[in-house]
């Protein structure tokens, strides 16, 4: 992660950011020891917690399914477990074991 | 396809707002974002007033934003906005960009940035006719700051700059009500909507940006920080404040004012208030008359609301469902 | 009155225009992409010539006609980020509503025009010359030239573009002129063809514009305390940078229109013992003073500085550490401390050895009369010098 800080002539001049070779920061570091996991069987694709996910960090894929969590900047506000109507999202421990993009196991 | 699916598949094509940015856990800001830029076809240049957003977004050499976006200051989004759309006209008249190359500008600005210091600008701009979405996401003080009153804070809401103590009840003043000043502005499109109801406010910013000239939203975003309350309960605090009818979800088109949602049961205001620290002063025996002047000021306004609404109910020739009808009915 | 004047010597235009009118025919000829507008005294004639402009079609801008002068720089910047060539006009409390934006567009590298019709800050209000206005933005980051007449102001206000765009600069420029002595007195002004401008001129290109929908980038970002001293130094860079494109682009401008320019006007300083350095209109008055003296043999002369930012300190000590006594006329105030033009000459001079007098002249409007400037030379010819404050013309 290029984030070593840089010299007057190494930036752009005016402040000015290009999106695209920009590395966000970690995010995902802001939680607070729990984590959203994902029962599959109960989930109805609704993408309700895509919606109001505040980071972006619900993921789906090119059918617009539901596909999981992008843990890298998810904080853990717990939005999306509040909000999903068949109750598939839990929070669980930090480090309980789950499956790819905090599929239950 | 589903409404919600074709929002997501435009996401899935390029996420236009990314994570990784520093807004609070649980923050309604970004669903307001994410909410407006998926719902929007065309590429879209963005611009900011200094706040919340604008600041957590943007920490160089970081950046939220994989579409063009644009901060000057704090009172003049729409001034900078203005300049930029009318740069796009300046160009595509003297074709150094295509013409058949439509973008959409939009605008986000804070309740502060909008209702108090920045409503000078905006007022200009919409005066001018200038081509934008401006969208307010009003969470009701300065929260960037630290949480201070603005005019879009309640009555009897407890802010830094207004708080509750032993000789107060908080904020003394009555909200502003924004949507009617812009209203005033002629516009042809200005919706009022809140994170609660995604489909309401995504149909809201198709209906604004088919618009011709300038168009406003104003949605309300919770805060859980000023606000107090738990992060996860940011959307369920909003949806109270819709079904307690202080927030209602109406739109103006042409000056027609149309009710976009109606609650099945109008809860008492009380149901909201009590699910923020910042009201909770509020139900202490001394402070009773100000929850009774509070539930006074929503009825009326909500009656004033619906008048309005039946009076240009014709201009949208809606079918008003039988049990909303007979509801009314009884009210009276 | 007759209007036949002497042609000069290279075929042009010459037309009786005041300071204003002539800055609007500039930016008619420029023609920025965007202008936006908002009236204030002595700058309003200004955009009122060249809304006619637009509105004959003979410059195809477009204008907004915003609501402040605040949103008339926030326009501007919008504009200018957007790719578009943007220029704006403005005065004393318009120029102090829009202060943070100067800054702004500034720190952002954007190379908006600004004419200036300098007038005084309030209060008490007062709608006539000073150059208090301009001097408010000293320490913006934004070039600052005066000029001394009408000719001075249209020329500049050509050449103005092509400064401020250039790659290594990029950042906005004001072009000064005096409030009513020049913005509203009429004189003949040598105007060049529109063909031989739009090629001087060339076109608008920024680095990173907003409208490249294909390459996004995010512009006025949030610095905390580890970037933000980093992005001032590249500004103090651009400035830099300024006095080798401005001789470049006046001497581009003396081939196109006869006229040379030069960041100071040293009239008669060659072999001058004592000199009055000085900004905008007043200096043509000095001059008069000064051939008035010549002839009588005393060694007088007139240092007129044009760019006051950059001020460039080598050049003008070049001129002046030579001299017996020089004093410096200050059109603007710094409560507690001296003249701005003073500090700024007290610095050039901190190593040579001419005693320096400070005073301070035509605040609100006030004139300067000859025999008033005759009497600054007497005080340096008869060593009449405190290195207290001064004030011409005041009632003590």
């Amino acid at each position: 992660m290029s984030n070593s800080l840089k010299k007057y002539s190494e930036i752009l001049v005016g402040g000015t950011v290009i999106a695209k070779e920009v590395e966000q920061p970690e995010t995902g570091s802001w939680r607070l020891g729990l984590k959203p996991e994902v029962d599959l069987d109960k989930c109805v694709d609704c993408l309700l917690c895509w919606i109001n996910c505040p980071d972006t960090a619900v993921m789906i894929n090119n059918d617009s399914d539901f596909t999981g969590f992008d843990y890298t900047y998810c904080k853990g506000c717990e939005l999306c477990a509040e909000i999903c109507p068949t109750n598939a999202i839990q929070m669980v421990a930090e480090d309980k074991p789950v499956a790819e993009f905090g599929r239950k196991k | 396809m589903s409404v919600i699916k074709e929002l997501a598949r435009k996401e899935s094509k390029g996420k236009s707002f990314r994570g990784g940015h520093s807004l609070c856990r649980g923050c309604g800001i970004p669903i307001v974002v994410r909410t407006v830029l998926n719902s929007i076809d065309t590429p879209v240049v963005v611009i900011s007033a200094t706040g919340c957003l604008e600041v957590a977004t943007t920490r160089f050499p970081t950046t939220a934003w994989n579409v063009p976006w644009l901060h000057v200051a704090f009172e003049n989004a729409a001034a900078a906005a203005s300049g930029v759309e009318t740069a796009y006209k300046a160009l595509k008249k003297r074709e150094a960009i295509p013409d058949d190359e439509p973008v959409t500008f939009v605008v986000f600005g804070g309740d502060g940035g909008t209702y108090d210091i920045g409503l000078q600008s905006l007022s200009g701009a919409l005066e001018r006719g200038h081509r934008f979405l401006y969208v307010c996401y009003d969470n009701e003080a300065y929260m960037n700051t630290g949480i201070q009153r603005s005019s879009a804070t309640p009555f009897g809401a407890s802010t830094t700059t207004s708080p509750s103590g032993k000789k107060s009840y908080g904020k003394a003043q009555k909200r502003k009500d924004l949507t009617a000043i812009m209203e005033a502005h002629h516009l042809s499109y200005v919706g009022q909507s809140s994170i609660s109801h995604w489909y309401d406010l995504s149909t809201k910013v198709k209906k604004a940006v088919s618009t011709e000239g300038p168009a406003f939203i104003n949605v309300l975003s919770t805060c859980q920080l000023g606000w107090r309350h738990e992060p996860k309960d940011a959307v369920n605090v909003a949806r109270l404040a819709v079904e307690t009818c202080f927030w209602p979800l109406y739109e103006v088109v042409e000056g027609h004012y149309n009710l976009t949602h109606e609650p099945i049961k109008k809860l008492p205001v009380k149901t909201w208030l009590k699910t923020q620290g910042r009201f909770s002063h509020l139900f202490q025996e001394t402070n009773k008359s100000v929850l009774e002047r509070i539930q006074q000021d929503v009825d009326e306004d909500w009656n004033r609301l619906l008048d309005r609404c039946s009076q240009d109910a014709h201009y949208f020739e809606k079918q008003e469902p039988t049990f909303l009808r007979e509801m009314k009915q009884a009210r009276l | 009155m007759n209007r036949t004047l002497e042609k000069p010597s290279l075929d042009f235009e010459t037309e009786l225009l005041t300071g204003a009118q002539a800055a609007a025919h500039a930016m008619r000829q420029v023609n920025p992409d965007v202008v936006s507008v908002y009236p204030i005294t002595p700058q309003t004639p200004i955009i009122q010539t060249f809304s006619q402009f637009v509105a004959d079609g003979r410059a195809t801008t477009e204008m907004i006609n915003v609501e402040s002068e605040h949103s008339a720089m926030s326009a501007a910047i919008g504009a200018a980020s957007a790719g578009a060539r943007t220029a704006t006009a403005t005065a004393s409390q318009g120029l102090a509503l829009m202060i943070e934006n100067i800054y702004i567009a500034a720190s952002m590298r954007l190379p908006i025009v600004l004419a200036i019709g300098n007038r005084a800050l309030s209060a008490p209000i007062n709608i006539h010359c000073d150059h208090s206005d301009s001097m408010l933005a000293r320490d913006s980051g934004v070039i600052q030239i005066y000029v001394e007449n009408a000719q001075e102001a249209y020329d500049y206000m050509i050449m103005a573009s092509r400064i401020a765009e250039y790659k290594d600069v990029l950042l906005p420029i004001m072009i000064c002129q005096d409030g009513f002595t020049i913005t509203h007195t009429a004189e003949p002004v040598s105007l060049l063809d529109d063909d031989s401008v739009r090629e001087f001129v060339g076109d608008y290109h920024i680095p990173y514009s907003l409208l490249n929908l294909d390459r996004p980038v995010t512009q006025g970002p949030f610095d905390m305390p580890d970037y933000y001293f980093e992005h001032k130094r590249q500004q103090q860079e651009a400035m830099e940078q300024v006095p080798a494109v401005l001789e470049a682009i006046q001497n581009e401008y003396y081939a196109l229109s006869g006229r040379q320019y030069s960041s100071v006007d040293a009239y008669r300083m060659d072999d001058a013992d004592y000199a009055i350095v000085i900004l905008g209109s007043a200096a043509g008055t000095v001059k008069d003073v000064v051939d008035k003296l010549r002839d009588e043999n005393k060694k007088a002369g007139v240092l007129k500085i044009r760019s006051f930012r950059p001020f460039e300190q080598e050049k003008i000590k070049y001129h002046l550490s030579q001299l017996k006594g020089i004093a410096v006329l200050d059109r603007s105030m710094s409560f507690g401390s001296y003249g701005p033009l003073y500090t700024e000459i007290s610095r050039s001079m901190h190593k040579s050895k001419p005693f320096l007098q400070n005073y301070i002249y035509g605040l609100g409007g006030r004139d300067l009369f000859p025999d008033q400037i005759k009497k600054v030379y007497h005080d340096l010819l008869t060593g009449d010098i405190t290195g207290d404050l001064r004030y011409i013309g005041l009632r003590e």
